[in-house]
C-alpha cells in the first residue's frame, strides 16, 4: 500500500492540513449576519454529531403535533359556543394529528414495542419524556372526542373528554420548543428563547387553517382569526429569534432551511389573509387561505428542522460562536 | 456486592497528548475489549486521506478516535527552537526545515462529563452515571430516540445503524467492576492515556503542564480539567498542544440543560399565551 492521497509529496513539502479554512461570502442575496472570519477545524469535520432523525419523522411530528394540540383548543371553543361543524372538524383534526404524530414517533424508533420503554420514567430534565407523559394524557382525551363526536356515544363524556384535551393541548402545541432546543445544535439551542412562540403561533395558524378548510364560512369566524393571530405571532417572534441568535442564525436565512423558512412566511402570510380576510365572504378563499396557512406551517417545522441539521454540519456554528464567548469573557 | 457509592472515589482519564505517538494501540484495544465492530459496508476498510487519521472522529463504532494533524509549527510549539543542537544526522536536502513541521496526535474519547447532556436528555434512563462517576449506557434499555445524538456538545455519542440504538465508551464499566483498568489505558504504550482518581489526574495533569511550561512548550494547555467550565468539568480531560477546534473539539461547550430551566418557563408562557388567544378568537362577534 502507498499514497493514500493524490499528493504524494515527501513530508517536508507537504502542505499541513490543519482544517484551517476561510470562508467566503455565500448565501445569493441574503447577507449574512455576522461578518465571515476564519476558524480552525479539524479537516472540516463537524464538531457535533448531526441529528439523526429522519425530517419526515421529526418535523413532521412537531407540526402534526402542533396542529392536533391548537385544534383541540378551537375545537373545545367550538363546542361551548354552538359551532357544531367547525368543532367536528377540530376535533378530527385533532385526532389525526396526534395519531399522526405518535406513528411518526414510532415509525422513528424503529419498533413498536421501543415506545414503552419511554414509560420507565418522568424525568423533567428529558423534554422528550415530559412530551410523552403529555401525549398520554392527551391523546385519550383528543381520541375519546372525535370518537363519541362522530359515532354519537357517550356524548357528555365526549364533551368533557374534548374540554379536556383543549386545556392539555397548549402544552402539546409549546412543548417541542424544549424538545429541539435542548440540544447543542447551534440553530436550534440559540432560539430556544422564541422558538416555543415560533411554534404555537405555526400551531394556531395550521388548527386555523384546518378551521376554515371544514367548517362552512358561518361558523369559522374563530379559524380566521386564529390564522391571523398565528401568523402575525410566528411571523413576529421568528424574527426576533433570528435577531439575537447572531451566526447560528445564519442556516435559517440560507440553503435548505432558509428557502423552507422563507416559503413559510409568504404561505403563512397569504393563508392569513386570503383566509382570514377575504375567506369571509369567499368559501373558496377560506379553503384555499386554509390550505396555505397549513402549507406554511409544516414549512415552518421542516425549515427549523433543517436550519438546525446544517448548523450541526458545519464546524464554523459551534466553533465561532464559542471563540467569541471566550474572548468576551 | 456492598455498596460502594459513598466510598469510590470518581475515576478518570487524563490523555496528555504530548507523549501520544500515534499507535492506535488504545483503538485497536478498545475495539477488540468491548467487541465494537468495524465500519459496515466498507469490508472494515476506509482511507479518509487526512493524514494517518481513517476512523475520522469518534462515533457508535469508535469509542477511542486518534486524531493526526500535520502542521508547519516548530515540534511541540518549542519556542526556543532556533538553538536546536545539531545531532549530525544524516538527512535530506532542506535538513533545517524539517524542524517547522510537527505532528500533533490526540487519542479522543467521550469525556464523561459532570453535567452530561446525553444523561440528562435520556428520556429512557437508559444512559446512567455509574459508582464510579462516569456515564455509561444501558443496550437493554436504549430505544434508539436518538436524543442523546445531537445533545452532546461534543458531537460523542452515535446511533450504530443496523439496530438504531445509540453507543460510545463505557470507560470500561466492566473492566473497573473488577477492578482493572480500561483497555485503552492499559494498552497505552506511553502513559499517554492515564486513567485513575480522578482528583490525583488532575494534580498530575497540573505537574505536567507546568513542566511543559518551564520546557518552554508554552502552547501546552489542558482541556476539560476546569470544574468550573460549560459542563462542569470532564471525567476525560487532555492537555492539548493547539486550540481545542484544531484537534476537533469544541472550545467552549456548555450543557444545553444549563438553559432548560428558562425554556421550560418559555413553553409555558407560550402555551398560555395559545390558550388565551385562541379563546379570544370567540369573543365578542357570533360569527
Ligand atoms: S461527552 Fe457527550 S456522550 Fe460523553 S458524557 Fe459528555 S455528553 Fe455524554
Amino acid at each position: 500500500m502507498t499514497d493514500v492521497r493524490a499528493d504524494a509529496t515527501a513530508p517536508p513539502d507537504r502542505t499541513a492540513v490543519t482544517g484551517r479554512r476561510r470562508r467566503g461570502r455565500r448565501g445569493r442575496g441574503e447577507q449574512p449576519m455576522v461578518p465571515d472570519a476564519s476558524f480552525q477545524s479539524y479537516y472540516g469535520r463537524p464538531v457535533l454529531k448531526k441529528p439523526t432523525w429522519e425530517a419526515r419523522d421529526i418535523a413532521g411530528y412537531l407540526f402534526l403535533g402542533g396542529l392536533a394540540g391548537a385544534s383541540s383548543v378551537l375545537a373545545a371553543g367550538a363546542q361551548l359556543t354552538n359551532r357544531p361543524g367547525l368543532a367536528r372538524g377540530a376535533k378530527t383534526g385533532a385526532l389525526v394529528g396526534i395519531s399522526g404524530s405518535l406513528f411518526a414517533l414510532v415509525h422513528d424508533l424503529g419498533r413498536p414495542a421501543r415506545f414503552l420503554y419511554m414509560l420507565r420514567m418522568v424525568k423533567p430534565t428529558s423534554p422528550m419524556s415530559i412530551g410523552t407523559w403529555l401525549l398520554m394524557a392527551y391523546g385519550p382525551a383528543a381520541g375519546a372526542a372525535a370518537v363519541s363526536e362522530w359515532t354519537g356515544v357517550m356524548p357528555r363524556a365526549g364533551r368533557a373528554a374534548a374540554l379536556a384535551a383543549g386545556v392539555v393541548g397548549p402544552a402539546v402545541a409549546a412543548y417541542t420548543a424544549p424538545l429541539m432546543a435542548n440540544t447543542a445544535v447551534p440553530a436550534w439551542h440559540g432560539g430556544h428563547r422564541e422558538l416555543p412562540f415560533v411554534f404555537v403561533g405555526s400551531a394556531a395558524a395550521a388548527a386555523g387553517g384546518l378551521g376554515m378548510v371544514t367548517a362552512p364560512v358561518s361558523e369559522a369566524g374563530p379559524a380566521r382569526r386564529a390564522a391571523v393571530l398565528g401568523a402575525a405571532l410566528e411571523v413576529a417572534a421568528a424574527k426576533r429569534m433570528a435577531r439575537g441568535m447572531g451566526l447560528a442564525a445564519e442556516p435559517l436565512h440560507t440553503g435548505r432551511g432558509g428557502s423552507l423558512m422563507k416559503a413559510a412566511e409568504i404561505l403563512t402570510v397569504a393563508g392569513a389573509v386570503a383566509g382570514g380576510v377575504l375567506g369571509r365572504r369567499s368559501r373558496t378563499a377560506a379553503v384555499l387561505g386554509g390550505l396555505a396557512s397549513l402549507a406554511g406551517s409544516a414549512c415552518t417545522r421542516f425549515g427549523v428542522f433543517h436550519a438546525g441539521v446544517q448548523s450541526a454540519e458545519d464546524p464554523k456554528y459551534t466553533v465561532r460562536p464559542q471563540r467569541e464567548r471566550l474572548r468576551d469573557q | 456486592m456492598t455498596d460502594t457509592r459513598d466510598t469510590q472515589p470518581r475515576m478518570g482519564f487524563f490523555t496528555d497528548t504530548s507523549v501520544c505517538i500515534g499507535c492506535k494501540a488504545c483503538e485497536v484495544a478498545c475495539k477488540e475489549w468491548n467487541a465494537v465492530p468495524g465500519p459496515a459496508g466498507s469490508a472494515g476498510l476506509n482511507f479518509t486521506g487526512d493524514s494517518y487519521d481513517n476512523t475520522g472522529g469518534l462515533g457508535a463504532d469508535t469509542w477511542r478516535h486518534v486524531a493526526f494533524i500535520e502542521q508547519r509549527t516548530p515540534p511541540g510549539g518549542q519556542e526556543n527552537i532556533g538553538s536546536t543542537v545539531d545531532l549530525g544526522m544524516p538527512g535530506m536536502p532542506g535538513e533545517h526545515d524539517r524542524s517547522e513541521f510537527r505532528w500533533l496526535m490526540a487519542s479522543d474519547v467521550c469525556k464523561h462529563c459532570t453535567h452530561a447532556a446525553c444523561l440528562d436528555v435520556c428520556p429512557t434512563g437508559a444512559l446512567f452515571r455509574t459508582e464510579f462517576g462516569t456515564v455509561v449506557v444501558q443496550e437493554d434499555i436504549c430505544n434508539g430516540c436518538g436524543y442523546c445524538v445531537p445533545a452532546c456538545p461534543y458531537g460523542v455519542i452515535d446511533q450504530r445503524e443496523d439496530d438504531g440504538r445509540v453507543w460510545k465508551c463505557t470507560m470500561c464499566y466492566d473492566r473497573l467492576g473488577a477492578g482493572q483498568e480500561p483497555a485503552c489505558a492499559k494498552a497505552c504504550p506511553t502513559d499517554s492515556i492515564q486513567f485513575g482518581e480522578l482528583d490525583v489526574l488532575r494534580a498530575r495533569a497540573d505537574e505536567r503542564l507546568a513542566q511543559l511550561h518551564e520546557a518552554g512548550v508554552g502552547d501546552a494547555r489542558l482541556y476539560g480539567r476546569d470544574p468550573a467550565d460549560g459542563v462542569g468539568g470532564n471525567g476525560a480531560f487532555f492537555l492539548l498542544l493547539d486550540e481545542p477546534e484544531v484537534y476537533g473539539l469544541p472550545p467552549a461547550p456548555v450543557v444545553t440543560t444549563r438553559d432548560l430551566p428558562a425554556m421550560w418557563r418559555r413553553a409555558g408562557a407560550a402555551a398560555a399565551t395559545l390558550l388565551v388567544g385562541l379563546a379570544a378568537t370567540f369573543l365578542g362577534r357570533k360569527r
